[in-house]
């Protein structure tokens, strides 16, 4: 690619010829920047900040009453650990779809790649029906499933499904076998060679992917609101914690659990960021 | 892919091919497929009939028109501001770029009620930050229109720009310098070479903004408040008409909101020329790049 080359001439070449190496904002493209940073802050950066400020006003006395709360304490604790081993597992199986829709070759191979968008593609509201139909009252499996902790569980692999496999599967299709076939001439086990070569290339992939579930799934409401009943300390996840606060007009203690919810999603980009340097740096 | 030569992980043994096989399949079908094939049964239980019947209900054509036409108005504002801010943070350099690209990924990590809530927290016209202002102004945002736009908004705004950023990025501008130096003026070269080259991406980010908009739930129903129905978007709707046991409209409205965006997807996957798949994987790993 000759993007560095391509990077050098300026916008305007009737006057700047050869420029610094970089475009500086035009009268255009300052505007433009304006208009959409008041926009960006007015939806996006300013209520953040009203959330973060709420909070803080209370002092540290908000989040001591918060995290005191049993019940917004068993809320967070669940809507945490549940997204973590939900995070687990589709970090395997989420590189394992990927492998499958990769590397092998099925009839009916099309349809499952576009069953994997169905998460995606469909309302989280709608998610919680689809998954009662089967795991609900009238499951024709018998699971009764709805209003236990497994339906967290189970909302929340749902909805994440896409993540890792469609982060991992763009990798896998741009790597060459020749690596692994090196590996295995020098006879490394195949074990070895998954390790020790291919998993070190897609570790960059899946824990992007797995950054994104785990946002994702400690942020879910809709797929949960039908399906898990919102049983106080025990279905209840801290996204429902803050809904019920905001309608009973308690807006400092909604604001509280919501800032613990920014914090943990931040925490966890920075620590699966470290995991994923870590392994792509030992292979 | 997995040739005759190639005798290593990539073709694998026959045992762990089938075994990768039927998990694979096995976990899609109990958690996608079997579901999924059941709601669609069901909500033709009772025949076309019933299911045309379901829609005819005024509350639910009112809903769905709702619902139609915030999720417009936030696409066609995202596609602008998606459009524009990639265009700014591929081709210019500014102080805060990098601070500012990482920002824009935020709405994806923050729970949809959390946006609502914060949305209430300024605009909301008793004690909102700029809401009281705005209500003296008599224009009102929390439980109207507006409101809801901007929470959907709010939750689809990174679509169009990680799909938009890695193809422009790939692109360079060697095109677009030839025909400023050739004489066309920014409109010009926006229209005629940058435009055709990030086409499908853009068609991508709206199909993905399309349908989250479409379906957007928490977020909106924290913003439109319980206003009689004034308000209630369709997949609000959804919820309503199941806890009041009309199981049946709650089928029809599902089917026919995941049929949009199944019909959205699937077409775009027919129109798109197959060299153009745009990779949510470099999409992510170029944001994670400028935001490190």
């Amino acid at each position: 690619m000759s993007t560095a080359t391509a990077r050098v001439a300026g916008g305007r070449p009737a006057r700047v010829r050869r420029p610094a190496s970089r475009h500086s904002l035009t009268k255009g493209s300052a505007l433009g920047l304006g208009v959409g940073m008041i926009w960006f802050s007015l939806l996006v950066l300013i209520p953040l900040t009203a959330v973060v400020w709420t909070a803080g006003e209370g002092g540290l006395g908000t989040f001591k009453d918060a995290l005191t709360n049993k019940q917004t304490f068993n809320a967070l604790k669940l809507t945490v650990l549940s997204s973590l081993a939900v995070t687990g597992v589709n970090i395997v199986m989420g590189t394992v779809i990927a492998w499958v829709l990769v590397r092998d070759r099925f009839p009916g191979k099309k349809l499952l790649d576009l069953v994997i968008d169905i998460p995606f593609a469909m309302p989280t509201i709608v998610a919680g029906l689809v998954l009662l139909s089967l795991y609900g009252a009238e499951s024709p499996l018998g699971l009764e499933w709805n209003n236990t902790r497994k339906a967290v569980l189970l909302a929340l692999a749902f909805v994440t499904v896409p993540f890792v496999v469609r982060t991992v599967q763009p990798v896998l299709e741009e790597m060459d076998t020749d690596v692994e076939d090196a590996a295995a001439s020098l006879g490394a086990s195949r074990a070895t060679t998954f390790r020790r070569v291919i998993l070190p290339t897609l570790a960059p992939a899946i824990f992007a992917g797995a950054t994104l579930s785990f946002a994702r799934a400690i942020s879910e409401y809709g797929s949960l609101v039908l399906l898990s009943g919102n049983l106080p300390n025990r279905t209840e996840v801290a996204s429902v914690r803050v809904y019920s606060a905001i309608e009973g007009g308690n807006q400092q203690s909604a604001a509280a659990v919501a800032t613990i919810l920014l914090l943990v999603a931040l925490v966890a980009i920075v620590v699966f960021d470290l995991i994923q340097r870590r392994l792509a740096r030992r292979g | 892919m997995a040739s005759t030569s190639s005798t290593s992980v990539g073709s694998g043994s026959t045992v762990v091919t089938w075994v990768l096989r039927l998990v694979v399949v096995g976990y899609l079908f109990f958690l996608i497929g079997w579901p999924s094939a059941l709601i669609v049964r069901r909500t033709f239980e009772g025949g076309t009939q019933a299911f045309t019947e379901a829609l005819q209900d005024p509350d639910v054509t009112h809903a769905l028109q709702l619902s139609v036409v915030v999720a417009l108005c936030a696409v066609a504002i995202n596609l602008l501001f998606g459009v524009g801010m990639s265009l700014l943070l591929v081709r210019y350099e500014f102080p805060g770029k990098r601070a500012l690209s990482a920002l824009i990924d935020l709405p994806l990590a923050v729970s949809p009620i959390v946006v609502g809530l914060a949305l209430i927290l300024v605009y909301n016209p008793r004690f909102g930050w700029f809401g009281e202002s705005l209500d003296a102004h008599g224009i009102q945002i929390i439980f109207a229109k507006p409101g809801m736009v901007m929470a959907t908004t709010f939750v689809a705004l990174p679509l169009v720009i990680r799909e938009v950023v890695p193809v422009l990025e790939d692109m360079g501008d060697d095109q677009e310098q030839a025909a400023n130096s050739l004489g066309a003026n920014a409109w010009q070269t926006f229209w005629r070479i940058t435009l055709p080259g990030i086409k499908w991406a853009v068609v991508y980010g709206v199909v993905l903004s399309l349908a989250r908009s479409l379906g957007e739930f928490g977020a909106v129903k924290v913003v439109a408040g319980n206003i009689s129905g004034e308000t209630t978007t369709a997949p609000v709707l959804v919820q309503q008409k199941y806890q009041n046991f009309e199981q049946q409209t709650a089928y029809a409205m599902s089917f026919l909101l995941v049929a949009a965006a199944v019909v959205c997807l699937v077409i775009v996957a027919l129109l798109r020329p197959k060299d153009h798949k745009p990779s949510r994987a470099t999409a992510t790993a170029a944001i994670q790049e400028k935001a490190s």
